[in-house]
């Protein structure tokens, strides 16, 4: 399999112009000929099915939830990353897109995240032009906030709900291209396989999530915009209906499926109260520009910790990193939280939580300053806990957050089936082995309102695309297939619940797949993993029919594709004989927890094939090497 | 505190021609800290493991941010709790052997698909009629253009911050949508990005609002009380304001 990233020639700064400058049009009178489905509206759906309409393609998008408005983007609370400047703290393109390739730990392309720090400026123009209601000073222009792995102000916010007034711009751009007749929008509609003509995407199967209808649709292109899998650790901060079926259907029709270890584990999330616990609530990274992460220097001190004082608290990532103290990026604010829980220092009933304080914050800003600045967030944050961060530290940790693997692209955004694009958090692009605060919203909305647009043109202009319908075979083998699957699952009629056995596959992946990995807990999670999916399709109990509304049955179809999704992402870290970004295999780090890279054996996007699944996962590696040019690889330092 | 034990009173519907009923259900073990939905899926697997079909309801985030959630909770959209969604509410607001009463929202234009689950797509047609800022991505000005004032810009983004969950729809006696409605008017309007645009949007949203079906505004402010955001009626005098200077 030849896997060409089809990277632009010449200098770094000029790759993405000289590609806008030689990529092919299709003409105003011939885009009305085309039909594109977009899968997913969350940032990068949306966007990218705006933009296509407002060109004069005919689009066809397609949600699990009841409206487009409500993908998990809008969930994304503290901000987005552009490169204006506008602090005059010398920010440049440059600076962004070396922070974010340094911040994923040299595991990305150049290319890509040069294109991506270059879109960054026009999507806040373009937000703001849609009515994004963005922080402002006092003076009427755009306010910064700082963000973890960058030495700028350079994030965009609105309070702690940027993704949402983000997803509502892209959201009503989209219902603009509603009304003009360019987008027929179908809600409630779940893809469950991938329909491929003569070696190119054509068309999708979904089932009517209301009816139960299974329906076949047929198009020149298809861009799958569905999101991350964290969902398969069952515990994450993703909606509970996040799922990894559309791209797991794809990657099973012949896409190769890239770096799927990389997984984000949140550093500030709030802790698992109980085992009916059915999902864990974020708390922005934003909180930790004025919040100090501590935990009690002493073991087994439990005392409140407004009691314990100063000089017998452990501010640890202001002692271990104090060039950026509390603003490490992720992975290594996460890690951190788990060796000191590991040393035993961990405080709350579980003693799998550390504090962030916001005392000397108040002390020096007063107590409005930072309602003003946090004071959602708080607020959900009591309303969950029943405790007021204002008086006592919130107590948080880890969780998994975001899925920097994904279907493999190109540089044009276009996986190895020609016709598939993947954009957003579906694709393997931007965020090598670790993704920087508030750089998901930018490249979902990169992908989909800049860079989409542009390349699908040229890929319609290149290919000759025979006449098709749903008429075609291949069309009734998908749509059979998926109803095959449908009724094996309702028939085994078992005594287990699907919770039941999400929640132990989830809990394999936290415990073995999760912050930190080792050679026999990655091959004894592969083992567990196999007989459990063994034992799913053997004793699952599945409610109800496949004939109307079923909740259960959607989700059983999901948990039976994350039992392959999770052995693949096993299979990769156990490969993977490295740290690099939120890969850390217990095997390769310093005496002081730090990772270490392999550059001479590992620079490469690990992208695997799917063969089969015969008890095993039957999968084959091919490696994309990553050759860096501009930049000179470094070991991370935050020190 | 140990566990409770809940008496539940769920609406059953199984789908939009049937005529739908109150079913009862006792549940133990319910834990103070469990949020109002992880309750019910607790029920369910209850349902499931006995042979019976669980309760559907629609839900997403959990976190009272993407607006998939609208039960209606003892006669009140969201629940008890002032300014917080069904999924951010916590049992702990009940006590041992309290009663609960849960059923959809109920609107002509909210028709049941099953149980408590209903269609609202209502509320996207009424976006979609003028819902929007008309701007073509690529054709937008550097964004420090046009600088807008810190009041005006956080009043936008008080009336943006609407979840679009219809617990405004299913509170008003004439099922009117005009919270809603004129929440999103007040965000785009007030803004000088959208005032090119605001009488053609205001006629067009208000006009399709009533042509989904929902009743006009008579003053009950029984939306913003169950409004999870909290989203003021002060919007919907706005949208009044601008409707009749639209009109003439």
């Amino acid at each position: 399999m030849n896997l060409d990233p089809k990277i632009p020639s010449g200098p770094l700064e000029s790759k993405w112009s000289t590609y806008l400058r030689d990529v092919k049009l299709v003409s105003p009178n011939n885009k009305r000929k085309y039909k594109i489905i977009v899968v997913g509206t969350g940032l990068a759906g949306a966007s990218a099915a705006a933009s296509l309409a407002e060109l004069g393609y005919n689009v066809l998008t397609f949600c699990i939830q009841d409206s487009a408005r409500r993908a998990h983007s809008i969930a994304a609370q503290g901000g987005i990353n552009a490169a204006k400047n506008y602090q005059n703290d010398g920010d440049s393109v440059w600076r962004l897109f070396y922070d974010t390739i340094k911040g994923g730990d040299y595991r990305s392309r150049e290319a890509n995240v040069y294109r991506l720090a270059e879109n960054s400026n026009h999507i806040i123009d373009q937000a703001v032009a849609q009515g994004v209601p963005f922080g402002r000073e006092y003076g009427g222009l755009l306010d910064n906030r700082s963000f973890g792995g960058a030495q700028v102000s350079r994030t965009f916010y609105s309070r702690g709900q940027t993704g949402q007034q983000l997803l509502l711009g892209a959201y009503q751009a989209m219902m603009k291209e509603v009304h003009s007749g360019k987008i027929q929008d179908f809600p409630r509609q779940e893809m469950l396989d991938l329909v491929i003509i003569d070696g190119k995407a054509r068309g999708i199967i979904t089932r009517n999530l209301v009816t139960g209808e299974i329906q076949k649709w047929e198009a020149d292109a298809v861009v799958l915009c569905t999101g991350g899998y964290g969902n398969v650790f069952y515990l994450s901060t993703n909606a509970k209906n996040s799922n990894a079926t559309a791209a797991w259907r794809c990657h099973k029709r012949g896409a190769v499926f890239a770096n799927p270890c990389f997984v984000q584990i949140h550093p500030t999330c709030i802790p698992v109260s109980g085992d009916y616990q059915s999902k864990l609530t974020l708390m922005s990274e934003s909180l930790r520009n004025d919040g100090r992460v501590w935990v009690p220097r002493n073991k087994g001190d439990k005392r409140p910790p407004n009691e314990i004082p100063e000089d017998e608290r452990y501010y640890y990532l202001e002692e271990r990193y104090p060039s950026f103290g509390n603003l490490v990026p992720r992975d290594v604010a996460s890690r951190s939280a788990k060796l000191v829980t590991d040393e035993g220092l961990g405080v709350g009933e579980t003693g799998l939580a550390v504090y962030l304080d916001f005392r000397d914050a108040i002390k020096r800003d007063s107590r409005e300053v930072i309602e003003a600045k946090y004071g959602n967030l708080f607020d959900m944050y009591q309303n969950i806990t029943d405790e007021n961060p204002y008086e006592i530290p919130m107590r948080i940790f880890p969780a998994v957050h975001y899925t920097m693997g994904g279907l493999w692209v190109d540089y044009d955004l276009m996986s190895n089936i020609p016709g598939l694009f993947v954009a957003g958090e579906a694709n393997y692009s931007d965020h090598g082995a670790n993704r920087l605060g508030a750089s998901a919203l930018m490249q979902g909305l990169s992908d989909g309102y800049f860079i989409i647009p542009y390349t699908i043109g040229d890929y319609f202009a290149r290919e000759k695309l025979e006449k098709i319908s749903t008429g075609h075979e291949a069309f009734s083998e998908a749509a059979d297939s998926v109803s095959k699957l449908l009724d094996k699952l309702l028939v085994i009629k078992g005594d287990k619940t699907i919770i039941e056995f999400h929640r132990e596959l989830g809990k394999i992946m936290w415990d073995k797949v999760g912050i930190s990995r080792s050679k026999e807990g990655l091959e004894s999670a592969i083992v567990e993993i196999r007989k459990l999916r063994d034992e799913f399709w053997q004793n699952v109990r599945v409610p109800g029919d496949k004939n109307y509304y079923n909740k259960y049955l959607e989700f059983a179809f999901r948990v039976a594709d994350y039992f392959e999704l999770a052995e693949l992402m096993a299979i990769d870290a156990l490969d993977r004989n490295e740290s690099c970004g939120c890969h850390l295999r217990d095997e390769y780090q310093t005496a002081e927890g730090e990772a270490i890279r392999n550059d001479k054996d590992y620079a490469f996007v690990s992208a695997y094939e799917f063969l089969g699944v015969n008890g095993k996962l039957e999968t084959k590696l091919h490696k994309e090497s990553l050759n860096f040019e501009f930049v000179e690889l470094k070991q991370r330092s935050y020190k | 505190m140990s566990d409770m034990t809940i008496n539940l009173k769920i609406w059953r519907q199984k789908n939009t021609n049937d005529s739908g009923h109150f079913e009862d259900y006792i549940l133990a073990g319910v834990n103070e800290h469990m949020s109002f939905l992880e309750m019910l899926d607790v029920l369910n697997e209850k349902l499931i493991k006995e042979g019976n079909d669980p309760v559907e309801f629609d839900y997403d985030c959990r976190e009272g941010i993407c607006g998939s959630c609208n039960m209606v909770i003892n006669g009140k959209a969201h629940g008890p709790k002032h300014k917080t969604a069904a999924c951010q509410l916590h049992m702990r607001t009940y006590s041992d052997g309290d009663t609960i009463v849960i059923e959809p929202p109920r609107a002509g234009a909210f028709p049941v698909i099953k149980d408590l689950v209903v269609d609202r797509t209502a509320l996207d047609r009424i976006i979609e009629a003028g819902g929007y800022i008309s701007v073509k991505t690529g054709a937008a000005p550097e964004a420090n253009l046009i600088p807008v004032e810190q009041d005006v810009s956080n009043q936008a983004f008080d009336y943006a911050t609407c979840i679009g969950c219809g617990a405004c729809v299913a509170a008003c006696p004439n099922s009117s949508a005009s919270l809603f409605t004129a929440s999103k008017l007040s965000h785009l309007n007030r803004l000088p990005q959208g005032r090119p645009e605001r009488s053609k949007r205001t006629i067009a949203m208000v006009e399709q609002m009533e042509k989904e079906g929902f009743g006009d505004c008579s003053n009950y402010a029984e939306c913003e009380a169950v409004c999870p955001v909290g989203i003021s009626i002060s919007s919907i005098a706005e949208m009044r304001r601008e409707y009749m200077k639209a009109i003439f």
